[in-house]
């Protein structure tokens, strides 16, 4: 009922704009990974590097993709560690 | 040495030809001495929004392949003193030019001219790296609606791969009402999206139909909205600190009524 009083004064529940904000905002996560092919690479090649400081990774069988559920992406990254490294020898 | 401007968009029907009709204009107007060029080589239009769709004679292709000197190809516009026009190819299409012979072409214009504007075809083919190839800056047109902004993001993502940096953003077809009711995205919203700088904004005006409707470019008129707007961006792109345009919701007659009676 409310909402059709609201919809009789032309006042829908969610702005259409932010209904395509959001939907752009999703699409442009998968277009901007998908259309730069160094995109993932650059990706990857950074956690290692960041990673490795704190413990040593099997770089081969690393995965790491993107997710997508209705409203939101995820970083997804599945990376086998073989060994840590002592808290004492991480670089600064 | 004068300035190689692209004017691109991605998406077709965005205003780009109307943008680089009018934003020529704009600059002949100061009394920059301006070509536009229009790289959108079987499908021409810039010819028929310029109004000088009768005075060709050469046309971009023929100048590439040798078959006229440039000078003969260009369109010097009558109306005013500065502008000229090289148009593009009707009977070919975009793989008759290359890049090299564009970014070629474009620097022989800029000796001759403060402001060279290439007006690109739509699309991401061949067409476009034809267009961009000569330019050191690119304007990239769009619309406040997701097909438009999502391929602009495509664009802006391109010309960077091409060692395009930094290009500048031209929000089109505004429409104030639309806007107030939350029902189109407003400039906020699609700069925070595109995250490149904004150098200016069009509201949707009749006034550019009946304009393209005459081949008279829209900016020459004194009162259009779109006009202002188009002169606003000229004067930024001469280096002028313009404010952006006040959108105001086209008062309904209650808001003209309160107007009036100032309550």
């Amino acid at each position: 009922m409310f909402d059709l009083i609201q919809r009789l004064f032309g006042k829908d529940a969610a702005c259409s704009k932010d209904v395509a904000k959001e939907r752009l905002r999703l699409v442009l996560v998968h277009d901007r990974v998908n259309t730069s092919p160094q995109f993932m690479e650059g990706l990857k090649d950074d956690m290692i590097k960041v990673i490795s400081n704190y413990m040593d990774i099997n770089e081969k069988t690393m995965e790491v993709h993107f997710a997508q559920t209705e409203d939101s992406v995820a970083l997804i990254a599945n990376i086998p560690v073989n060994n840590m490294k002592r808290g004492n020898r991480i670089k600064e | 040495m004068g300035e190689v401007i692209v004017i691109t968009s991605g998406k077709g029907g965005v205003g780009k030809t109307t943008t680089t009709a009018n934003l020529g204009t704009g600059f002949a107007l100061l009394g920059k001495k301006v070509v536009l060029v229009d790289a959108d080589i079987g499908l021409r239009n810039l010819d028929v929004v310029m109004g000088l769709e009768n005075r060709i004679v050469y046309d971009l292709v023929d100048v590439v392949e040798g078959n006229c000197r440039l000078k003969q190809a260009l369109i010097r516009d009558k109306r005013y003193e500065t502008l000229y026009l090289l148009p593009a190819a009707q009977t070919r299409d975009k793989n008759a030019v290359n890049p090299e012979q564009m970014k070629q072409l474009c620097s022989e214009l800029a000796q001759d001219f403060d402001i060279v504007i290439i007006d690109c075809p739509a699309g991401i083919e061949q067409g476009f790296k034809n267009a961009i190839a000569g330019a050191s800056q690119a304007i990239i047109v769009t619309t406040p609606e997701v097909s438009a902004v999502r391929d602009a993001d495509r664009i802006i993502g391109l010309l960077e791969s091409e060692g395009k940096h930094n290009p500048k953003l031209i929000i089109n077809r505004i429409r104030p009402n639309m806007v107030k009711k939350g029902d189109m995205m407003d400039i906020d919203d699609i700069i925070e999206i595109l995250a490149i700088d904004l150098l200016g904004i069009i509201p949707d005006d009749d006034y550019i139909i009946i304009s393209t409707n005459r081949g008279e470019p829209a900016v020459a008129n004194p009162v259009s909205t779109a006009s202002t707007a188009y002169k606003n961006i000229v004067r930024r792109l001469t280096g002028e600190n313009v404010p952006l345009m006040k959108i105001e919701a086209n008062n309904g007659f209650f808001n003209r009524l309160k107007k009036v009676f100032n309550f």
